[in-house]
C-alpha cells in the first residue's frame, strides 16, 4: 500500500471513531447547527438518553398510540432581537415546531409553549408576541393546548425565551428519512433561501446596511400536505432548511444515504438583495437560515410533478430543482459554480451567527 | 447582480481557459503560488482550478492573516482577555484559531468578555460606552487591515480615550513571501500577488521579486476571473521571456499605493525587530508594534504579559507544504498530532489550507467530483 493510502486510510479510521467532545465547557459553536452541534448530540445526548426512536435524530419523533402514529418533536427559541422584518420570536416558535411535524409527514394538532422571562421585560412585549403565536397557530391549524412560565432575575436571561413541543398525526403512511435518497433523485428547494438569516442579520443594525429582507417564517404542513398528496410513494425525504441553511441539510442526506448530492449555483433560488448581503458580508446563503423553506429529495422520474405542485402553492412560488442525487463519490455534496467549476459544500464548521433562531 | 457577475461569467472563463492552455509549452509544468488567503477563497469558492490544465498548478500561500497568528500570541491574548475589567474585542474569524490553551471561543464560554466586532471603529464604540472597562482591539492582518487599526487609534487619541488599546499583531507581506523566496528548495515559478494589501502599498514593493529572484507577479483582484487573468498574463510572461511586476487589479491598485494609509501606518506603528509566523518560525522585520508615541494605545505595554513563546512542534512541516516541496499527507505530523480539530500550522488551521483540504477531501479524487457535477438536472428527464 503507498505511503499516501496509509495516511488516508488513517484518518478515515479517525474520521469512523466515536465523536468526543474535547472542549471542556459549552462554547457558542455547539450551537451552529455544524459540526461542533452535531458531536455534541452524539456524544452527550445520544450517549445518555440512546434509544430506537431517538437514534435516527430525525426532526421530530415517530410514535405509535393504539393504531395511531404520532409525530412528536421540540424546540427552543432565542432568536435575537425578538422582533425583526417579517416575523417575531412568537410566529418563528410556532412555525419552527409545526415545520418539524410537517417534515415527518405529519398534520400539526397540538402545542406546548414554554416562556423563560427575564425579570423586567415589558409585558406589553410579552402581549406582542403572544398575540403573534396565537395568529400563527389559527393559520397552522393547530392549538397550544398546555404551557409553562418562569422568570429570571434580571440579567439571567435575555428578555424572553419560548420552548414549542408540538404533536401531529400521521394519516397518510410515508417513509420519509434523509438515508432514503437515490442515484437519480431529484433535490428540489421550495423557495429562495438565506431570507430569515439574512433579515435577523440586518435587524441587529450592528452593520449599517438596509435591505428589504423579511424573514420567510411561514407554517409548512400545507404546502407538504399537497406535496404528499400528489405524490405519496415518490418523496424520499423532507427537511426544513433552519440552522445550517441548505448546505446542512444536504450533507446528512449524502451522509446518511451514503450517495452524492450535486447542486448546480445557478439553479438556487437567492433573491439579489439576500446575495449582496451574503457577499458584502463574506457569507454563502447556502448555510443562511431559513425557517419557511424546506428541501426535499424525489424520485427523479416525478422531478417536474414535485416542482408543479409545490409552485401551485402561494408558499413554493419559488421552487425549484436545484440538484441530483448521484452514488458516487458518496458522502459529499458537490457545486457545480456558476462559474464552471466545482467544489465541495462541506458542513459547517464556524459560527456564523448565534442566536438566529 | 451588477459589478459581480461581469467577473463571474463562465463563457469568458472558458475562453480565457482555453488560452491559457495554449500559452503552457508542451512538457513544462507551472506552478504559481497566489499569496493571499482571499485569492484561495476564490479559487475554492469558484472552483476554478477546472479551468485550468493539468500543467498548470497553483499553491496556496502564507496571506491567510488568521492562520500565521503564532499559539503564544493567541494565548497572549487570552491572557489580557482574562484581566478583570477587560473587554476583548476581535474580528469574528480570529475567534476559532487556536493557541496553545484554547481559543477566544473556549476563553469566552469560559467567562472572559471577548465581542466580535467588524471594524475596529466598533471596538472604539464600545470604549466609549464603557468608560470603566478597558476596551482592547486584537489587531490582525496584512497591510490590508494596518491603516484601519491606525486610524482608529489615531482617532482614539484625538478623543483622549484611555480606555482603548490595540494588541498589535499586524504583519506585512513582503518579508513573509522574501522567506519563501530564500528557500533553497523553492519550485515556485511565479506569483499572483495579493490584491488589497497592494491597495496599500503599491506594486513596487514587488520589483525585487522579479529583479533579484527572476519571479514574475502579476497583482491580481479577488473575482475568479481576476484570477484566471493573472495566471494568463503569468504564462505569457514567462512565453515570451519577460519578468516584470504586472498590475492585473488596476482598478483598485495605484502603482504608488495608498500614501494616506502609509503615512497613517507610520505615524502609529513601527516595525518589530523580527515576528513568528506560524508554521514558517520568525521572520525579521515582518510586523508592525505600537509607535512609542502611542504607548498608552499598545496593548503590549498596558498589561503585563507573559509572551510564553509555544514552539510548534519541530515536526510541523508547514513551511515545505506552503513552498510546495512536500504534499499535506507527506508532513510527519499530518492526521496525527495534527488534525482540523487540533491544527498545528497554518496550512491545519484555515479550513482553505492545503492540509485541511486534503484532510476533509483527500479521499475523494479530483476527477471523480468533476465527473458528478456533470450529472444533468432531473427536470428535463422526468418532464420528457
Amino acid at each position: 500500500m503507498s505511503r499516501e493510502q496509509q495516511v488516508l486510510d488513517r484518518i478515515e479510521r479517525i474520521r469512523r471513531r466515536k465523536p468526543v467532545i474535547r472542549e471542556e465547557r459549552i462554547t457558542l459553536a455547539h450551537g451552529a447547527g455544524g459540526k461542533a452541534t452535531h458531536t455534541l448530540i452524539e456524544a452527550v445526548f445520544l450517549e445518555a438518553f440512546r434509544n430506537p426512536l431517538l437514534a435516527p435524530l430525525d426532526d421530530g419523533a415517530l410514535l405509535r398510540a393504539g393504531d395511531q402514529q404520532l409525530a412528536f418533536t421540540t424546540d427552543s427559541y432565542v432568536v435575537s432581537p425578538l422582533f425583526f422584518p417579517g416575523g417575531d420570536i412568537g410566529d418563528l416558535a410556532v412555525n419552527g415546531t409545526v415545520n418539524d411535524l410537517a417534515m415527518c409527514g405529519a398534520r400539526p394538532v397540538h402545542l406546548s409553549a414554554g416562556f423563560i422571562l427575564e425579570e423586567g421585560f415589558a409585558v406589553a412585549d410579552l402581549r406582542r408576541i403572544t398575540d403573534s403565536m396565537a395568529a400563527a397557530a389559527e393559520a397552522a391549524e393547530v392549538a397550544i393546548v398546555t404551557g409553562d412560565t418562569k422568570v429570571v432575575q434580571r440579567g439571567k436571561a435575555d428578555g424572553c425565551y419560548i420552548t414549542t413541543s408540538g404533536v401531529g398525526l400521521v394519516e397518510q403512511p410515508v417513509t420519509l428519512s434523509a438515508a432514503r435518497a437515490r442515484p437519480g433523485d431529484a433535490v428540489i428547494v421550495s423557495g429562495p433561501i438565506g431570507e430569515h438569516g439574512a433579515a435577523i442579520m440586518l435587524a441587529r443594525d450592528d452593520f449599517g446596511i438596509e435591505a428589504p429582507i423579511r424573514s420567510d417564517t411561514a407554517p409548512l404542513h400545507g404546502i407538504v400536505r399537497e406535496l404528499l398528496a400528489a405524490l405519496p410513494s415518490h418523496v424520499r425525504a423532507l427537511r426544513d432548511a433552519t440552522r445550517g441553511g441548505v448546505a446542512t441539510v444536504l450533507n446528512e442526506v449524502a451522509r446518511s444515504s451514503e450517495v452524492a448530492v450535486v447542486l448546480q449555483e445557478e439553479q438556487i433560488p437567492v433573491r439579489p438583495e439576500v446575495t449582496g448581503v451574503c457577499e458584502l458580508l463574506g457569507l454563502d446563503p447556502l448555510y443562511v437560515a431559513c425557517e419557511g423553506r424546506f428541501v426535499t429529495v424525489v424520485d427523479g422520474e416525478h422531478a417536474g410533478q414535485a416542482l408543479d405542485t409545490l409552485r401551485s402553492h402561494p408558499l413554493g412560488e419559488g421552487a425549484a430543482i436545484v440538484g441530483t442525487v448521484a452514488a458516487a463519490p458518496a458522502g459529499l455534496v458537490l457545486l457545480r459554480t456558476a462559474f464552471g467549476g466545482t467544489r465541495v459544500v462541506d458542513v459547517l464548521v464556524g459560527d456564523p451567527l448565534p442566536r438566529i433562531c | 447582480m451588477r459589478f459581480v457577475d461581469e467577473f463571474r461569467d463562465a463563457d469568458r472563463a472558458r475562453a480565457l481557459a482555453a488560452r491559457i492552455a495554449e500559452s503552457c509549452r508542451p512538457g513544462r509544468t507551472y506552478t504559481f503560488m497566489e499569496v493571499c488567503g482571499g485569492h484561495t477563497h476564490t479559487i475554492y469558492k469558484h472552483g476554478l482550478e477546472d479551468h485550468l490544465p493539468p500543467e498548470v498548478n497553483l499553491v496556496h500561500g502564507p496571506g491567510c492573516p488568521v492562520c500565521v497568528i503564532p499559539m503564544g500570541r493567541v494565548d497572549d491574548a487570552i491572557h489580557i482577555a482574562r484581566q478583570p475589567g477587560v473587554i476583548m474585542t476581535s474580528f469574528g474569524d480570529m475567534m476559532r484559531v487556536p493557541g496553545g490553551t484554547g481559543s477566544f471561543l473556549d476563553a469566552k464560554a469560559a467567562g472572559a468578555d471577548i465581542r466580535m466586532v467588524y471594524s475596529p471603529l466598533d471596538a472604539l464604540k464600545i470604549a466609549r460606552a464603557n468608560p470603566d472597562r478597558k476596551v482592547v482591539f486584537m489587531a490582525i492582518g496584512f497591510e490590508t487591515t494596518a491603516p484601519s487599526t491606525a486610524m482608529t487609534v489615531l482617532r482614539a487619541a484625538e478623543e483622549g480615550l484611555s480606555n482603548f488599546s490595540v494588541f498589535c499583531n499586524h504583519v506585512m507581506i513582503i518579508p513573509a513571501v522574501k522567506a519563501i523566496l530564500d528557500s533553497p528548495d523553492l519550485r515556485l515559478d511565479g506569483f499572483i500577488g495579493p490584491g488589497h494589501v497592494s491597495a496599500v502599498i503599491g506594486c513596487q514593493p514587488y520589483e525585487f521579486i522579479a529583479r533579484d529572484y527572476g519571479k514574475p507577479l502579476v497583482v491580481a483582484g479577488f473575482e475568479p476571473l481576476d484570477i484566471l487573468t493573472s495566471v494568463h498574463m503569468l504564462l505569457t510572461q514567462l512565453a515570451e521571456g519577460r519578468c516584470e511586476v504586472e498590475n492585473q487589479y488596476a482598478r483598485v491598485v495605484p502603482w504608488h499605493g495608498n500614501r494616506i494609509a502609509l503615512s497613517a501606518i507610520g505615524r502609529v506603528m513601527r516595525l518589530r525587530p523580527h515576528f513568528e509566523f506560524r508554521g514558517l518560525g520568525f521572520i525579521a522585520h515582518s510586523a508592525l508594534a505600537m509607535a512609542d508615541e502611542y504607548a498608552a494605545f499598545d496593548a503590549e505595554r498596558v498589561f503585563d504579559l507573559p509572551g510564553v513563546r509555544v514552539a510548534d512542534p519541530k515536526s510541523c512541516q508547514c513551511g515545505e507544504v506552503l513552498k510546495g516541496v512536500l504534499k499535506p499527507w507527506e508532513c510527519k505530523v499530518f492526521g496525527t498530532a495534527c488534525t482540523p480539530e487540533t491544527p498545528i500550522g497554518t496550512c491545519m488551521v484555515s479550513s482553505e489550507g492545503a492540509c485541511a483540504a486534503y484532510y476533509n477531501f483527500g479521499r475523494f479524487s479530483r476527477d471523480q467530483m468533476r465527473a458528478a457535477a456533470r450529472e444533468p438536472l432531473a427536470e428535463e428527464a422526468s418532464r420528457a
